[in-house]
């Protein structure tokens, strides 16, 4: 393995199986370093049984998301206080 | 322009084949037919899953290439020798196939059209496919603000879109397109071949000056070499959009 | 298992096989996926110690030559993980967790695996005894490498693989139960192939 993280973009496909809104693009800050990064920038580490997403300056986990048969686990205690764009007329 | 914020969770849908065609010797467009496509934005992507007769089924992210147009949507899949997914796509998918997509996503990566600043793509290999978008959509829309492509490939036999590219730069429409080669260069070219540098970004992108926005894709070290230089070169950080490709899968 | 999606006409993705004595859902594997969940520490032996921590806080601790002193054993076993690979008859080397656990006081009936790294995986002691788990040190008759886990690695084969936590530097002794990385995010607690319990609620 050269390249074992991609970037947190890659994520945004199975959060939209879930939200109805884009979280790439949303800001948040690590709970761990209190750096303020776009879900987009995350390192995505996709080669394990879940999606884990680390912050780019820590490397401290800011999401993981797990995928079963018709349930899915998201833990987000790696950030504090997501802001998102709201579609036009929200 | 379509709007891409869609209401409502992206599910699975099914595209059908419309068309492929080759890029390179490793790489193939496919043209899809999605009714109901919601339009997209320049720099998004779309996830693929192709499922094998037993149920095993597997999926990977492909940017899109395409302006949006209608419920038409362009992937360019580059082979990768040991994958999984690209070798099927690139090689063994023909036109009348379904492929199921969900998609369009992505909101960080993205160009609008009324953006006014002037615009520095930098591709590494097929990084030059989400770049392509923006170009496309560009011309589509008659947008005005200037754009700039520095694309490194390993040499020109290499390179996606060539020909596009050429007279896309030739009609006077605002769009500049220098190549890096790192392999092989062709005759009389004035650059040894050699990875992007400060002495080629200095010459090739729009200066800091201009305060233009920057989106730069491609592998890993690729994208961190570049990104480190345009800093260095005083480009704000806020201003430079990243997106780095990799193997994506593994989820069940 | 998964939602069956549309066919992809000519797709059958990489060469797999079932065979019958693998656990339901399974599919068999020659190579040797890397799976990871961040990134690879690489840690020299001569920075390396693994401690077991009991319940009261006291510690036993080894450094990498005191470690590799102790009577190894040679397991050949079937690894099963939850991505649905199976890799049959590989063989490791290292030291029984009894011999490790032999000296220590406890009334614990909970562990948790400590990687550097920050990973954790926790599972009933007992589990961890009567020859069932191993802190492994050679894989194949070589060093593990980083990107399997080395210098040393949990191994519990009775379970599925996440709990064979890579990178191991500790094992703490709890009387509480603790999930740990993936146990806290959907999956199974426990984690036994054979009843394929792969997420909660299995």
């Amino acid at each position: 393995m050269t390249e074992d993280h991609i970037d947190g973009n890659a994520a945004g496909g199975a959060l939209r199986d879930i939200f109805t809104v884009d979280l790439t693009a949303a800001v948040g800050r690590c709970s761990s370093c209190s750096q303020s990064l776009a879900l987009a920038e995350a390192r995505l580490y996709t080669q394990a049984p879940g999606l884990v997403a680390r912050c780019p300056g820590c490397e401290e986990v800011v999401f993981r998301l797990v995928r079963g048969p018709g349930r899915a686990w998201l833990d987000m205690r790696g950030v504090t206080c997501v802001q998102f764009e709201l579609p036009t007329g929200s | 322009m379509a709007r891409a914020t869609v209401l409502g969770r992206l599910t699975w849908r099914v595209a059908t084949v419309a068309a492929v065609r080759d890029e390179t010797q490793n790489a193939r467009t496919i043209v899809l037919d999605l009714p109901d496509w919601p339009g997209h934005l320049a720099g998004q992507h779309v996830d693929v899953r192709l499922t094998a007769p037993d149920g095993y089924s597997t999926e990977r992210s492909y940017s899109i290439a395409s302006a949006p147009e209608g419920n038409r949507l362009e992937l360019t899949v580059d082979l990768l020798p040991d994958g999984e997914v690209s070798p099927y796509l690139a090689r063994v998918l023909s036109a009348g196939d379904p492929l199921e997509i969900r998609g369009p996503i992505g909101g960080w990566f993205v160009w609008r059209p009324e953006r006014p600043e002037p615009v520095q793509l930098i591709a590494g290999g097929s990084g030059v496919v989400p770049l392509m978008a923006m170009i496309r959509t560009r011309e589509a829309g008659g947008a005005r603000a200037p754009f700039r492509l520095l694309y490194s490939t390993r040499g020109p036999e290499a390179a996606f879109y060539r020909d596009e590219l050429r007279r896309s730069s030739e009609n006077g429409s605002g769009l500049s397109v220098t190549y890096a080669y790192t392999r092989e260069v062709p005759q009389d070219w004035e650059r040894p071949p050699g990875r992007v540098d400060a002495g080629l970004l200095a010459q090739a992108a729009w200066a800091p000056e201009r305060e233009p926005i920057s989106f730069v894709c491609g592998p890993t070290g690729f994208v961190e070499n570049v990104a480190d230089l345009l800093v260095s070169a005083g480009h704000d950080p806020a201003r430079i959009r990243t997106e780095r490709f990799g193997p994506s899968g593994g989820q069940p | 298992m998964g939602v069956i999606g549309t066919v992809s006409p000519g797709f059958f993705g990489r060469r797999r096989a079932k065979a019958p004595d693998l656990p339901p859902g399974q599919y068999l594997t020659e190579d040797f996926p890397v799976l990871s969940a961040g990134p690879t520490p690489r840690i020299s032996t001569e920075a390396w110690s693994f401690g077991i921590t009991t319940e009261t806080g006291e510690v036993r601790r080894w450094n990498w030559a005191e470690f590799n002193a102790l009577a190894m054993e040679r397991p050949t076993v079937d690894l099963h993980c939850v991505t649905k690979w199976s890799k049959l008859g590989t063989t490791w080397e290292g030291v029984p967790l009894e011999t490790l656990l032999a000296g220590v006081e406890t009334s614990a009936e909970y562990a948790v695996a400590e990687s550097y790294g920050g990973y954790t995986t926790n599972l009933p002691l007992e589990d961890l005894l009567d020859g069932k788990a191993w802190i492994a040190v050679r894989y194949d008759g070589e060093p593990i490498t980083p990107a399997h886990g080395g210098p040393a690695r949990l191994l519990v084969p009775h379970l599925y693989f996440w709990k064979s936590a890579k990178w191991v530097r500790g094992i703490r002794l709890l009387n509480d139960d603790e999930p740990g990385f993936w146990e806290s995010v959907g999956y199974h607690n426990y984690g036994d192939p054979w009843r394929e319990q792969r997420y909660w609620g299995d």
